[in-house]
């Protein structure tokens, strides 16, 4: 029996794919520390699958190490596009262990997560290059967005011709200030979205349908 | 062979920072190397040591923002001065606006 139902699973598959006449795009989620990237994997993907991604955290660095939930089905307009997301670390051009010292961390256990934190980001960079199809960029949308590392960014996905979409967060936040993120990236789609309270979500799957179909 | 000499710049960029020098480059960098360099860099980060770098990049002429079209052809490069450190000093340097342009114009 499970035989079958698998037998029947993968021949649903195959027409799947042959509909969607391609494997799932790879969407990496990238974008600087704290950003909320992680509750906005979390959120799509308890959305379309009804399981978690990672822990979401205000300590930096929360993330150290790319997730990815594979085969995310999202359904628009009757139509129906699948993804696989990947949760990756915010990515810096620094990393000092004494900043976690602040969050009431041990020494050890600073270091050690400062450690992981470098190496999930050369990692996520690494994949930037490499192993990604289009990017869901997030920001705090109550931070500045004109930083070396959003720029660099942007850039380095541009080069690369990948489909991006940014996503302006935290707008539940009364500092939120989607208009300073539109005009930092105009030759990107902004989207305005609060990833915590689920704010403007249906947007959100509208573009990443049509921006990674 | 293009691959090889951006790794090598690369290389004498972190080795001039980790120095405890500010590189200024009058090239700038590509995308990829761009890239390559965060990625190394964390590679090279270890505790109490080396920290990172903190990189800014000042446009040269009044130019406005590079369309994308520029940024293919490359044109990029001529109008911009990329400037390296490491992470702790150029961070106070940057607020010091007369500070970078006479380091700049030193150049
Ligand atoms: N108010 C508000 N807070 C949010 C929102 N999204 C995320 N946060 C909070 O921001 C903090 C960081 O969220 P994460 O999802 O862990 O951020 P991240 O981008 O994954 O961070 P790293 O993994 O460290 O790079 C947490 O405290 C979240 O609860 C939002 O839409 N509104
Ligand atoms: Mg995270």
């Amino acid at each position: 029996m499970g035989l079958l139902t698998n037998l029947k699973d993968s021949v649903s598959r195959v027409t799947d794919r042959l509909f969607a006449s391609e494997d799932p795009k790879r969407i990496g989620i990238y974008g600087p520390p704290n950003a909320g990237k992680t509750t906005l994997a979390n959120r799509i993907a308890r959305d379309w699958t009804g399981d978690a991604i990672g822990p979401e955290s205000h300590v930096p660095h929360e993330t150290r190490r790319a997730r990815r939930k594979e085969g995310v089905d999202i359904e628009r307009n009757g139509q129906s596009v699948t993804i696989d997301i990947v949760d990756t670390p915010g990515v810096a051009t620094k990393v000092d262990y004494k900043e976690f010292l602040d969050h009431d961390i041990e020494k050890d256990d600073a270091i050690r997560r400062s450690r992981e934190a470098t190496e999930g980001v050369a990692e996520a960079m690494h994949w930037l290059r490499e192993d990604v199809d289009g990017v869901i960029y997030v920001l705090d949308s109550t931070t500045d967005p004109f930083t070396q590392v959003n720029t660099m960014l942007i850039g380095i996905i541009e080069s690369r011709d990948l489909p991006v979409l940014i996503f302006a967060n935290k707008i539940d936040l009364d500092q939120a200030d989607i208009d300073r993120v539109a005009d930092a990236f105009p030759e990107h789609e902004t989207v305005p979205l609060s990833a915590l309270e689920g704010d403007n979500m249906d947007e959100v799957y509208d573009k990443i349908a049509e921006y990674f179909a | 062979m293009e691959g090889l000499r951006s790794m090598e710049k690369i290389r004498m960029i972190l080795d001039g920072v980790r120095d405890g020098n500010i590189v200024i480059l009058e090239e700038g960098l590509s995308p990829d190397e761009e890239s390559k360099l965060i990625e190394v860099t964390m590679t090279e980060i270890s505790p109490d040591d080396f920290t990172g770098i903190e990189i800014e990049t000042y446009p040269r002429e009044e130019a406005s923002d590079q369309s994308l079209l520029d940024r293919l052809m490359g044109r990029e490069s001529t109008e911009t001065l990329t400037v390296i450190g490491p992470a702790n000093q150029i961070e106070t340097l940057h607020k010091d606006d007369q500070l970078i342009s006479a380091l700049v114009s030193r150049k």
